[in-house]
């Protein structure tokens, strides 16, 4: 709730700060501090939960869980603007209205994870994806960020359509919006109710780009702005998760209606897992690869949705935490190079051992190597599905797409360690070097002490 | 207390490798890994009269019932001295090469003894997992930093390789967890399970395939000779000398307390692969000129000895094995220690250009020669007196697998005595003119192999006395 308020008032601020700001740097210092007292305000809400949650107008349930995911996402977007706050003056003018459209989108993840309400999942869904669609095309000189913007307008237009039509006929079906008394399961399932509960799994399998609804974005992480792109792949794919996580675990259990999605779902994860990992064994760019490979890791973060018990719900966070902050970090370096392609990253290591050092930590996290945070996240959601049962097939084939991923992110490691180059990149910055620092730091405490992010869940 | 010793002595001194300049690192290493040996024997006086005091556990991941748990037993400390042993005799070989940014060089492998000493002493399967995996790691970028020149491809095939086979081995984990009925990782609780036959079955695979690949066993050895031919020889030393002891440990370890059904299943098809591996690598290994290839292979054919023996269930077979796992260790090491020195003199490895060494350096012919005899099993030394218990275990088991096995020491002799014959005797040429014969630190770590190869090939007592526990705690499953 508090990080819900904060977050959308600081939006409205910093537009205001914008208006009034002559300098770039203290819109940008005015971000980050707006941030760190979301993060706190958060926080501070967490012994009121501790014991149990609280419900407000029927519309919102604040949880342990939702504030810990909050805590993430605020997490994680701290350490997004400390990496990458500055490269937003390159995009273009309005940097106090990219920042506040930022502050939007968390405010819409802060009621995706949230929400007890089916309107109040429409509305997150919204509030989260307008501000994207104005982000990617933010690089209003460039086409392919127009193409990138108006591409994904008419599809997530299109999805949300989807979206309001099944929350339609579930409501048709249990004549209530309330995520905890829609009843499905309690009887034979209504055809109507299934039609439902499908098209709003389809329309958030756009929103977290799951094959195979997952044709946008490519394109459009492509085309934005890669500082944009960074956000919208890490902590906005997280929200996503979030509210489907939510609403299936809580509106759509119980009875026999789990079996009926189940199937279609874990086709969905086997598709995007295998998909996702094949297709970017052949990129050329790494910009592309990170696209293919977000595709890739919403496969796993799929399983705490098909998995229902306690472990996927610290799965879906810690795989969330991890995921954000060392994709964060690797589009961090990416964009101080000036070649986008392996090609560019040849011989880092020689030139900025930190920078080479840094990715490696990330990308070794994102394959899911120990003392890494990706390692317990893979963990987590793979041990949910195993207790789970009869989803054996799916980890195994996970397990081999985890040994195809090792493919693709190991080209950046060997292109900067052990091939001969001179790349071209910006001059780094002492204070971007010690945000770089503490982002690994986070990453390996995370991988050796998992329990601090989710000891308290 | 000691175990976490162990781990910490190269681990630390590995994070303090990377900072130093010039020989800091060198001498660092030398330290370090001397005393590691010290604190490994002083474990070994340990074991006999308080085992307790080399326990240490620690609460880790509470939530998960995860524990920091290390401990040592007879095949555990066994493997550890072997460790600390062949650390040692590496860095005394190499201590006047120079390497380019030794710093790094030298960290990386100090980084890679903590894992390995990592892998066998750890009593928690989440934590065996865990430095399963960080034991590759810098193994991997020490391949691909300073090995040869198709370096890069091949080391990677051989990461994705025991990559895959260790996230297999993950879901097997996983699945035996969510069986424990406390929910812990702890050996005990594993070996404590006893599953239905029918998920033993399909868990057997699991595991297996993850050993297999890290031994290597036929047919998942095709990453083998290619890293060892590519790898820089000190880390082709560590890679055959103690990594693929990985593999045998886990079987020993892991594997059959476990899944004690799954394997008495399997053990017929395990036991001819081994088998296979052993003809089908010494063929290969007979029309090899490539030194480093011929090694790569004489290795995949006594490793399969090995897994044969270990899957014949039997006391003289376990027994052996274990034996043989520290044998093969020392020997393989001296074969690397001499193939290193002619490469380092030469810059070749091809038996072809190379003949005649024996008149140009005698000590180093007379190390080589005995090296190759124990390797091959001579009576008096070392590697008969395993290799007579593993025989002795599989032929109780069937006598069918080892008459075929058994073929494996002819052909050990073929192609062991071949390269003698080729890289030691016969007439020198212009290039084998130029060589000089060993220096002070290669004749010292040559001399504590022969050493140890002749010492307990005449009373090899103390190490069957070390992991006479480990086999009769096997064997009870």
């Amino acid at each position: 709730m508090n990080a819900l308020i904060s977050t959308a008032l600081s939006g409205v601020v910093l537009m205001f700060v914008g208006l009034f700001a002559r300098n770039k740097q203290t819109i940008k210092f005015f971000a980050i501090a707006a941030i760190i007292i979301a993060f706190i305000a958060n926080l501070v809400q967490y012994p009121s939960v501790e014991l149990g949650s609280y419900t407000m107008f029927g519309m919102i349930e604040v949880s342990k869980f939702s504030v810990i995911f909050n805590a993430v996402a605020l997490g994680s977007t701290l350490i997004y603007f400390l990496l990458s706050g500055s490269d937003f003056e390159k995009v273009g003018e309005h940097v106090a209205d990219y920042f506040a459209l930022i502050f939007f989108i968390l405010a819409g993840i802060s009621l995706a994870s949230t929400f007890s309400n089916l309107l109040m999942l429409f509305l997150a869904i919204e509030i989260m994806s307008i501000p994207q669609y104005i982000l990617a095309g933010s690089d209003k000189k460039n086409q392919k960020s127009n193409e990138a913007s108006l591409k994904y307008f008419l599809m997530g237009c299109f999805s949300t359509g989807i979206l309001l039509m099944g929350i339609t006929l579930i409501y048709g079906s249990a004549g209530t919006f309330e995520i905890s008394s829609l009843g499905l399961g309690a009887e034979n399932v209504s055809p109507l109710a299934l039609c439902g509960i499908i098209l709003v799994a389809f329309a958030l399998s756009f929103k977290v780009s799951a094959v195979p609804f997952h044709f946008w974005t490519p394109d459009v992480y492509d085309g934005s702005p890669t500082v944009f792109t960074s956000f919208m792949a890490t902590v906005v794919k997280a929200g996503g998760f979030i509210a489907f996580v939510r609403l299936f675990h809580v509106g759509f259990n119980g009875g026999t209606i789990s079996q009926h999605w189940m199937l279609i779902l874990s086709i969905i994860t086997a598709l995007t897992l295998v998909l996702g990992n094949f297709t970017a064994v052949f990129q050329q760019s790494v910009k592309r690869m990170l696209a293919y490979s977000s595709i890739a890791q919403a496969g796993f973060m799929l399983f705490a949705v098909i998995a229902m018990n306690q472990m996927a719900a610290q799965g879906i966070i810690l795989y969330a935490a991890a995921y954000s902050v060392a994709t964060i970090g690797v589009f961090a370096v990416l964009m101080r190079m000036h070649d986008y392609t392996f090609e560019g990253f040849n011989g880092l290591a020689k030139k900025e051992p930190l920078l080479a050092f840094a990715v490696t930590v990330f990308l070794f996290s994102l394959a899911g190597i120990p003392i890494t945070a990706g390692f317990f996240a893979k963990y987590f959601v793979l041990a949910a599905a195993i207790q789970q049962g009869h989803m054996l097939w799916l980890v195994i084939l996970a397990v081999l797409c985890a040994a195809i991923s090792v493919y693709y992110y190991f080209r950046v490691i060997i292109a900067m360690y052990f091939k001969q180059g001179t790349p071209v990149l910006e001059p780094v910055s002492g204070g971007f070097k010690a945000a770089l620092i503490l982002t690994v730091i986070i990453v390996l405490a995370m991988g050796i002490f998992p329990h601090l992010v989710i000891g308290c869940l | 207390m000691l175990t976490v010793l162990l781990i910490l002595i190269p681990f630390i001194a590995g994070l303090i490798a990377f900072g130093l300049k010039g020989s800091g690192p060198k001498m660092l290493a030398m330290v370090a890994s001397l005393a590691t040996v010290a604190t490994a024997i002083g474990a070994w006086c340990r074991l006999g009269t308080a085992p307790a005091d080399l326990s240490f556990a620690a609460n880790w991941i509470p939530q998960l019932g995860s524990q920091f748990k290390v401990g040592l037993d007879g095949m555990g400390m066994m493997l550890c001295l072997l460790t600390a042993i062949a650390f040692l005799l590496v860095f005394i070989n190499i201590h006047n090469r120079e390497y380019e940014s030794s710093s790094s060089f030298y960290g990386l492998m100090l980084l890679s003894q903590a894992g390995l000493t990592g892998v066998f002493t750890a009593f928690d399967a989440l934590q065996f997992y865990i430095f399963w995996e960080l034991a590759l790691i810098p193994v991997y970028f020490l391949c691909s930093l300073w090995g040869g020149e198709k370096r890069i491809a091949v080391t990677f095939k051989f990461f994705v390789y025991t990559f895959l086979g260790s996230l297999l081995m993950l879901v097997g984990i996983i699945y035996l967890y969510a069986q424990t009925p406390d929910h812990s990782f702890s050996w005990e609780s594993f070996t404590t399970l006893h599953l239905g036959a029918d998920q033993q079955n399909w868990l057997f695979w699991l595991f297996f395939v993850a050993f297999a690949i890290k031994m290597p066993v036929f047919p998942f050895h095709t990453w083998q000779p290619d890293t060892y031919e590519q790898s820089p020889t000190p880390v082709t030393m560590i890679l055959s000398g103690i990594m693929v002891k990985m593999g045998l440990f886990g079987l020993i370890r892991w594997l059959l307390p476990v899944l004690p059904e799954g394997a008495s299943m399997w053990t017929d098809v395990a036991i001819v692969l081994s088998i296979i591996g052993i003809i089908y690598a010494s063929c290969i290994a007979m029309v090899q000129s490539d030194l480093k290839r011929l090694i790569a292979y004489s290795s995949i054919a006594h490793i399969g000895l090995m897994s044969a023996a270990i899957f014949s269930k039997t006391e003289q077979g376990m027994q052996g094995a274990l034996l043989q796992m520290f044998n093969h260790g020392i020997n393989i090491i001296g074969l690397w220690i001499i193939v290193e020195i002619i490469q380092q003199r030469l810059k070749v490895k091809n038996m072809d250009d190379l003949g005649g060494m024996a008149q140009k350096a005698p000590r180093m012919a007379t190390f080589l020669v005995i090296i190759s005899l124990a390797n091959i099993g001579l009576p008096l030394t070392n590697g008969f007196v395993g290799e007579f218990l593993m025989f002795s275990g599989l032929f109780h088991y069937n006598h069918w697998f080892m008459a075929i096995a058994g073929l494996g020491i002819i052909l050990a002799a073929v192609y062991t005595l071949n390269m003698i014959q080729k890289v030691m005797f016969g007439n020198t040429n212009a290039l084998t003119d130029t060589t000089t014969d060993l220096q002070p630190g290669e004749t010292l770590a040559l001399s504590v192999v022969v050493a140890i190869i002749l010492i307990l090939g005449v009373y090899p007592k103390p190490i069957l006395d070390l992991v006479s526990s480990t086999t009769a705690g096997v064997l009870k499953f």
